[in-house]
């Protein structure tokens, strides 16, 4: 009997395709995700877009929240880390955390290692804007990637250029000849190994997931046509007019986002989605999508 | 043979792969009208409360039933297994058991959270060879009726069963290449589309 390999931490993300995981802050609005039909929550202190308003240095949150939320609810409970920082993550591993997200939402504990995430039973999923930093984090032991998009902002933009730069670059990688990989490998500055994985599949060894920005149900079933095996909503669904309705339909959205009309049905009074930031505005200091590398 | 994959949520490209390996031709259902078109169904892992959830809001519960009293074999591997529970024990939510179809209580996330997920060599009666056999956040099988036969055990807990036309595991068949429990569910559909004629 063998935990934590790689078949158990990747298969865990496996059975998460098609879902969508949400962002909540305490017990009471994990059963509101629970009963709208997520397939995971995050537990969190602040969610991004109260990060961004409140400025600061953004941590893990505080075990209490996380252990309130796994009592709650029997799906899966995940929660967030700093970047680098592999004793936050050890601490929410030892509380019995589902999956830990190594996260550029909250403020970079390292600015140079990511976490061994090898060393830990629990998997992790980690955020990737293209094809290098995706398999540069499978390389450290990532078993789920989403892209980052730019968390908070309740604009779809960074998601979907993440999503269309890493889905052009797996082509583009597909149709090299089996010796210029070597080459593309150092340009990427990923491994030879994981990099003829993708040229051989023509796609990623982990689920890629899409976040950061999600706002609509449109947005979410959008980046299901792009390739998402599934959608993150962080600020979303709590910063909406009507969160249970909303969690919902997004839930409906994600699995039904080729059917245009269901879409339609789901969408119509929803209240106001939160408001959104338009990408320009931010200062580059703000832009939680340049945090890692 | 035509084998639907419920297609709501979780793991459907690979069992879709796998039956495909079996011999058999897979197609995802995404709406109950698409069931009249395959003679077996599987229901795959994934969250069944979200699976559960679904099922209903797009009349899925009776379609599945009717499908089910026609004889026609279905296969649900881990949340698929709680969903055909008659019984789920501990927090039952007030829309559970879902299907009702196989006479056994069900504990879901039985072994604990995900750190506790494991995969294990396992043996199955009616296959030679031990099964690479993947658990993640699994339920165990607590109780079954007189007419269900365990055909798969793991330290004493029940894992694998099959009542009839319906076959139900704990774990991940098909998040591995072996595919020997798929064929033998397209055994099952063949056996019944020759007793149906």
């Amino acid at each position: 009997m063998e935990t934590g390999t790689a078949r158990v931490k990747r298969g865990m993300a496996e059975m998460q395709k098609g879902g969508v995981i949400m962002d909540v802050m305490n017990a009471e609005q994990a059963k509101v995700a629970e009963a709208a039909g997520a397939t995971a929550v995050m537990a969190l202190e602040r969610v991004p877009s109260d990060i961004r308003a409140a400025g600061g240095v953004a941590r893990m949150a505080d075990p209490t929240i996380v252990e309130e939320v796994m009592k709650v609810v029997s799906i899966p409970v995940m929660a967030k880390a700093r970047i680098g920082h592999f004793v936050e993550a050890k601490v929410l591993e030892s509380l019995g955390v589902d999956y830990l997200d190594e996260s550029e939402v909250l403020t970079p504990a390292d600015e140079v290692f990511h976490i061994d995430k090898h060393d830990f039973t629990v998997p992790f999923v980690c955020g990737a804007k293209d094809l290098g930093e995706a398999l540069r984090r499978i390389g450290e032991g990532a078993a789920m990637l989403r892209t980052k998009g730019e968390p908070g902002t309740g604009n779809i933009v960074e998601a979907v250029r993440h999503m269309r730069l890493i889905n052009s670059q797996i082509r583009k990688v597909q149709n090299l000849s089996k010796d210029e990989l070597y080459a593309e490998a150092k340009n990427l500055g990923v491994s030879y190994e994981l990099l003829l994985n993708v040229h051989q599949h023509g796609k990623l060894p982990v689920v890629n997931f899409a976040a950061g920005g999600i706002a609509t149900p449109a947005d979410a079933a959008l980046m299901m046509h792009l390739g998402a095996d599934g959608v993150f909503v962080g600020s979303g669904i709590f910063k909406s007019d009507n969160p249970e309705k909303f969690a919902r339909a997004i839930v409906e959205a994600t699995t039904h986002y080729t059917d245009y009309k269901l879409i339609a049905e789901v969408s119509k009074n929803l209240g106001t989605p939160m408001k959104g930031i338009e990408i320009s505005k931010l200062a580059p200091s703000e832009r939680m999508s340049d945090r890692g590398w | 043979m035509k084998i639907g994959v419920l297609a709501l949520q979780g793991a459907v490209a690979e069992h879709i792969r796998s039956l495909e390996a079996a011999g058999a031709e897979a197609v995802a259902i995404k709406w109950p009208q698409q069931l009249e078109d395959v003679q077996g169904l599987v229901i795959p892992g994934g969250e069944s409360t979200t699976i559960g959830k679904l099922m209903r809001k797009y009349d899925f519960i009776k379609a599945i039933q009717q499908f089910s009293e026609q004889g026609k074999p279905i296969f649900g591997t881990c949340a698929g297994l709680i969903v055909l529970a008659t019984q789920i024990e501990g927090n039952q939510g007030p829309e559970e058991p879902h299907l009702a179809l196989m006479d056994m209580k069900v504990r879901r996330n039985a072994f604990g959270r995900q750190r506790e997920s494991f995969e294990a060599d396992l043996s199955v009666k009616g296959i030679h060879e031990p099964i690479r056999a993947v658990f993640i956040r699994a339920p165990l099988i607590d109780q079954v009726g007189s007419h269900v036969d365990v055909i798969c055990e793991t330290n004493g807990e029940m894992v694998t069963a099959r009542q009839g036309h319906l076959l139900a595991c704990s774990f991940h068949p098909e998040l591995t290449d072996d595919i020997r429990l798929h064929q033998y569910f397209v055994d099952m559909v063949r056996e019944s589309m020759q007793q149906q004629g």
